[in-house]
């Protein structure tokens, strides 16, 4: 009753490959968006968006670039924060060598030169497979931390070894450096994750998305049937990097504003970007938001209940937030192992069949 | 979600109370990898404000507050709780972690809200006038250097010439801090410098001390934190490194650090800024009014331990800052605005220390316009095994501030230009 | 160079001793994946559990003393008693059968048949569980563990490489004792898995589940014994790493040492755990030695995986692991 397609025909082909064929679905997203574009940069504070949209609109972005390598091209990949430290480093000596250049376009050559690093890590998955695979993305991950410390020219020979976005306008506005205004940072953000997720909806639909999803699914079938493994892996490599690096870059010069590598972009962000995806659903783009806003917004919550609404010690709350993260993660897998977006696709089926389920 | 989320943020910040109180927020880090440090200091924090409350009645008449926010030594964590405590009035953030810190630095400048990032963080925010709201008295990193390299003048004839120095670091921003200032101090005293840097976490050093073991330098100074700390001296111990040749910073002196090596760590030294023990008259007070009365934050173990000192000190000047304000501007209920006012202003004289209680704690020092930083004397501390304490063998002494003058007035320009910043005090 | 060369001798020695180490921590994820085919990321937390655990018990620490103290008001930390360091090992080895059996009972018997990606993930949200409440139960500040290892230079290798050489090596003690604990550790292994009924029972399952079920082997019971063996192999892995740096949080980032040794040894075997460890510790040191002061220093922790990474392109499985054969 609420969600159907009955009535819903398509009279042309470009109709009926659409990014969104149903047109309920579509209206939501319309609405979402509307809302999010509209609404929210009103109701937006300093700590709304500090605390809970530009994670999670950063992390969305981080966890559809690793969803489509490891959900849609099956290559398990750990090191996403380095990758996001490519990302941060390009977009900040871009930012200071070409200072007069919208910083729209520094964001979008970090994402690019991000994804010719991750090409070049990418090309021992033509021999690596699974966990091995995963264990050697770890070389990435370990080396390029190390480099971007080490080496003075990638913070510009600052005393301090960390990288501080100046800031810079869009359109006169700030979007980074200390004088933001929340709105703007947010919409700056939601402009990207907006984009990103598009292309990657419509990238996973088209004939590079069936290559990677027949390299998951079997990828000794897929050579046979005439898919060339060397193109679907690297490609998958470079989008998935062209999407982490755009991430970091974010995180770099709009949310954190300053950063030392070893500390923001060390292995354990690797491993929260890959929980969201297995939390939202390995594969799905919904599940790479739906994973992002779990794990950004539950220890919020947490925190708020544990610490501000009962009064316990901050100490004893942030043990139970493990506590309760692991456990939540346990039961998940148990109840449901495809993640939230195979919830979201339930509640769909049931919806569409309601109120009459048989 | 989304929604959930906000209509419990939404619920909590208009449940939060009016502000009546001076609120101090603490950004701890009771949990993770560092908890072992960040427990004991943020009980010290935590005390005395409750000493203050209980024994007179808050500061100037007005009680404090202090809003404790669990950051587990993590940035994001950090900007969450600097961002969820400042709309209720944060007067001064102490962020104890160099990452947290450096994020904040723009931010609480933007928000007109002082930090005080005492013995870390960016050390070049000494220049007060391109820091305006950053404060890193009383003393920082390149002090500690340069402190440790005048203790050993003084130990060896004021003479270092030939004498081979190595330094273990922490491979991060953080440890490479000392590196510019001695190698600036080479110059000057002639010694043969050897920097060895630990990769993060540090569990694994075989190397390093091999080297050192090899190249047999005569003195090794550290700059650790957290398992490396108790590593290094583990190590150290192992191949019979003279324990008196080995001085770490300020954060690798602590309690923590040396017991895990029980005997063999006997002889460590470690600099600091701030008296230890707890042979002053305030630890009395904090026993009767805080821990007998059962309001101590934390199991009370920690009392007197180098790092509860160090909140406890923290904690002090920060009182002392919020004092200052209040007779500036004379009002009780004071804003961040005149907290930094009060802090620039700050001024630790003998007379005041007896009158706190801790007569001979901590260094004495000015504040000013221009000099955030304070005048940078370091102490020396060093571990006694037996009695398991901690012994100030070097009283707080200056260090040289010619060169550490021109390395901040280096990074603090270029901050300056980078980011657009107007010099202020002029 | 006659002296580089004597250095490099000590560097390579002491690279095998701490290979040693890594191969006790790597020995525990072979265990698990060859039997049950999970990549346990909780090993290394488990190994920081069971210190944890071991300290407790010594000391006679009341778990979660913080806890209770903060809920009902109360002030306790310690039975008062201090148990000696065997009986303690015993209790913890009791704690992590018991640990086994919940992992089992509550996780894995769930998930049997999903996806490994998915059995990886579930021991992530374990590792985050366990974390949590190690934390909870016995507090997070720095525990000195003593157990009576000796730990400190040898003297007797000192001076012996000091008359050949003219320069006396450092071995460690603690080193020493490792070595030989893991020695006796993988012979009790082998024993126990050639000469057993469980043992047999336990490589039976790791060839096949399926085949193993039929003839009569309880794969709960075998996977409740592979999980208690690996608790036990973190047990020791934890010790020795705790003798260096006291017990706390940081002890859990060892499965990072860990990783690239399974990845060179590959994953499926033991002799492989030992020998990959042996070559990342020695490959690393000796390229921090050689190398690393060229271009820095702190290289061993990328150039573990690195070096990994290269063995892995001319054999895509590790050094011993089983050849993976793949059919459409």
């Amino acid at each position: 009753m609420f969600y159907r397609e009955a009535g819903d025909f398509s009279t042309t082909y470009p109709q009926d490959s659409q990014t969104f064929p149903i047109r309920f679905d579509r209206y939501r997203y319309y609405a979402v968006l509307a809302v999010a574009v509209v609404i929210m940069p009103f109701v937006m504070n300093d700590y709304l968006v500090n605390a809970i949209f530009l994670p999670f609109l950063i992390y969305a972005i981080a966890a559809i670039g690793l969803n489509i390598l490891t959900g849609y091209c099956g290559q398990v990949s750990l090191g996403t924060g380095g990758f996001m430290a490519v990302g941060a480093y390009a977009c900040y000596k871009l930012m200071t060598a070409f200072p007069d250049i919208n910083i729209f376009f520094h964001v979008l050559l970090a994402g690019g030169i991000t994804a010719a690093v991750g090409t070049a890590f990418g090309l021992p998955s033509l021999r690596i497979k699974g966990f091995y695979l995963a264990v050697a993305t770890l070389a990435a991950q370990f080396f390029l931390v190390w480099l971007f410390n080490k080496v003075a020219w990638f913070y510009n020979y600052s005393a301090s070894g960390q990288i501080n976005a100046p800031e810079r306008t869009v359109f006169g506005v700030a979007v980074t450096g200390p004088n933001t205004e929340a709105w703007a940072t947010y919409l700056f953000c939601l402009v990207f994750t907006v984009l990103l997720a598009l292309i990657a909806r419509n990238l996973t639909r088209g004939s590079i998305g069936r290559e990677w999803m027949a390299i998951r699914d079997m990828d000794i079938a897929a050579e046979i049937i005439g898919v060339n493994p060397l193109r679907a892996k690297l490609t998958a490599f470079a989008v998935s990097s062209f999407f982490v690096g755009i991430s970091g870059a974010l995180f770099f010069a709009v949310y954190l504003g300053a950063v030392e590598v070893g500390e923001v972009f060390n292995i354990q962000k690797s491993f929260i970007v890959l929980f969201m995806i297995i939390i939202g659903g390995l594969g799905s783009i919904f599940g790479s938001f739906a994973g992002a806003a779990f794990l950004v917004v539950l220890p919020v919550v947490l925190k708020l209940v544990g610490v501000d609404l009962l009064g316990w010690p901050t100490d004893i709350v942030a043990h139970f937030n493990l506590v309760v993260v692991g456990l939540l993660i346990i039961v998940f897998l148990i109840a449901e192992p495809h993640g939230l977006a195979q919830l979201w696709r339930v509640a769909k089926e049931k919806l569409r069949l309601w109120p009459f389920p048989h | 979600m989304k929604k959930l989320g906000i209509a419990v943020v939404a619920a909590v910040m208009a449940a939060g109370p009016v502000m009546a109180d001076l609120v101090f927020p603490s950004l701890s880090y009771r949990t993770g990898p560092y908890a072992a440090g960040g427990i004991p200091f943020a009980d010290g924090y935590a005390d005395y404000f409750t000493l203050l409350n209980e024994r007179d009645g808050g500061i100037g008449g007005v009680a404090a507050r202090v809003l404790e926010c669990e950051t587990g030594y993590n940035t994001e964590k950090g900007v969450e709780c600097y961002e969820s405590t400042k709309g209720e009035g944060a007067l001064v953030y102490q962020p104890l972690s160099t990452g947290i810190t450096y994020q904040l630095i723009p931010k609480a400048t933007a928000d007109d809200i002082p930090i005080h990032s005492m013995g870390y963080g960016r050390t070049s925010a000494a220049n007060g006038t391109v820091f305006s709201h950053v404060f890193n008295y009383p003393g920082n990193y390149w002090n500690g250097a340069s402190g440790a390299i005048n203790y050993l003048l003084e130990t060896n004839n004021g003479d270092l010439s030939g004498k081979k120095i190595a330094l273990v670091y922490h491979n991060s921003a953080y440890g490479k801090e000392p590196i510019r200032t001695l190698e600036e101090l080479q110059k000057k005293h002639g010694y043969e410098f050897l920097p060895l840097a630990v990769d993060h976490p540090g569990q694994e050093q075989k190397s390093q001390w091999l080297q050192i073991r090899r190249e047999r330098p005569d003195f090794v100074l550290m700059w650790g934190w957290g398992v490396m700390n108790q590593v290094a001296v583990q190590e150290a111990a192992n191949i019979r490194y003279p324990m008196e040749n080995f001085i770490g910073i300020w954060w690798s002196g602590s309690e923590n650090d040396v017991l895990p090596a029980g005997e063999a760590a006997n002889g460590y030294k470690a600099l600091t800024f701030h008296g230890v023990g707890s042979d002053f008259p305030v630890f009395a007070d904090i026993q009767k009014h805080v821990v007998d009365t059962g309001k101590a934050a934390g199991a009370g173990d920690q009392i007197g331990t180098v790092l509860y000192n160090r909140g406890l000190y923290a904690a002090m000047l920060a009182a002392e800052a919020a004092k200052k304000a209040q007779s500036i501007h004379g009002v009780a209920e004071i804003t961040p605005a005149m907290m930094r006012d009060g802090m620039e202003a700050l001024e630790i004289t003998p007379a005041l220390q007896e009158e706190l209680g801790i007569p001979g704690f901590g260094p004495n020092f000015s504040v000013s316009c221009e000099n955030h930083g304070g005048p940078g004397l370091v102490g020396v501390t060093q571990w006694d095994a037996s009695a398991k304490t901690w012994s100030l063998i070097s009283d707080f002494k200056p260090t040289d501030t010619e060169v550490i003058g021109a390395l901040i007035e280096e990074d603090s320009t270029a901050y300056a230009s980078e980011n657009n910043i107007a010099l202020s005090c002029q | 160079m006659p002296e580089q060369f004597v250095w490099g001798m000590e560097v390579f020695l002491n690279g095998l001793m701490a290979g040693v180490l890594y191969a006790l921590v790597a020995l525990g994820f072979v265990l698990i994946y060859k039997a049950s085919g999970i990549f346990n990321y909780a090993q290394g937390v488990m190994a920081l559990f069971a210190a944890l655990t071991l300290v407790g018990i010594m000391e006679g620490q009341v778990p979660f003393s913080h806890l209770i103290n903060a809920i009902f008001g109360t002030k306790i930390h310690h039975f008062g008693w201090h148990a000696p360091a065997l009986l303690a090992i015993l209790g913890t080895m009791a704690v992590m059968v018991l640990l086994a059996w919940l992992v089992q009972r509550l996780i894995f018997r769930h998930l049997v048949g999903q996806e490994p990606i998915l059995l990886f993930m579930a021991t992530i949200g374990l590792a985050y569980l366990m974390e949590g409440f190690g934390d909870l139960m016995w507090g997070s500040e720095i525990k000195k563990l003593d157990v009576g290892l000796p730990q400190g230079i040898n003297l007797a290798i000192d001076e012996f490489t000091y008359n050949i050489f003219d320069y006396g090596f450092f071995i460690d003690n603690l080193d020493i004792v490792a070595t030989f604990i893991a020695i006796a550790l993988v012979g009790a292994l082998v024993i126990f898995s050639q000469y057993t009924k469980q043992g047999r029972a336990m490589r039976a399952v790791a060839d096949d589940h399926q085949a193993a079920l039929s003839v009569g082997v309880s794969l709960n019971f075998i996977w409740i014994l592979v999980w208690s063996v690996a608790g036990f192999v973190a047990m020791v892995a934890g010790i020795m790493w705790g003798a260096k740096s006291g017990v706390q949080f940081s002890l859990s980032l060892i499965a990072l040492k860990a990783l690239p040794v399974l990845m060179l040894g590959g994953f499926t075997s033991i002799p492989g755990a030992i020998v990959g460890g042996l070559i990342i510790g020695v490959g690393e040191k000796l390229f921090e030695f050689a190398i690393g002061p060229m271009i820095g220093g702190a290289t061993e922790n990328w150039f573990a995986y690195v070096l990994a990474l290269v063995f892995l392109v001319f054999r895509p499985q590790g050094l011993f692991g089983e050849k993976i054969i793949e059919r459409v």
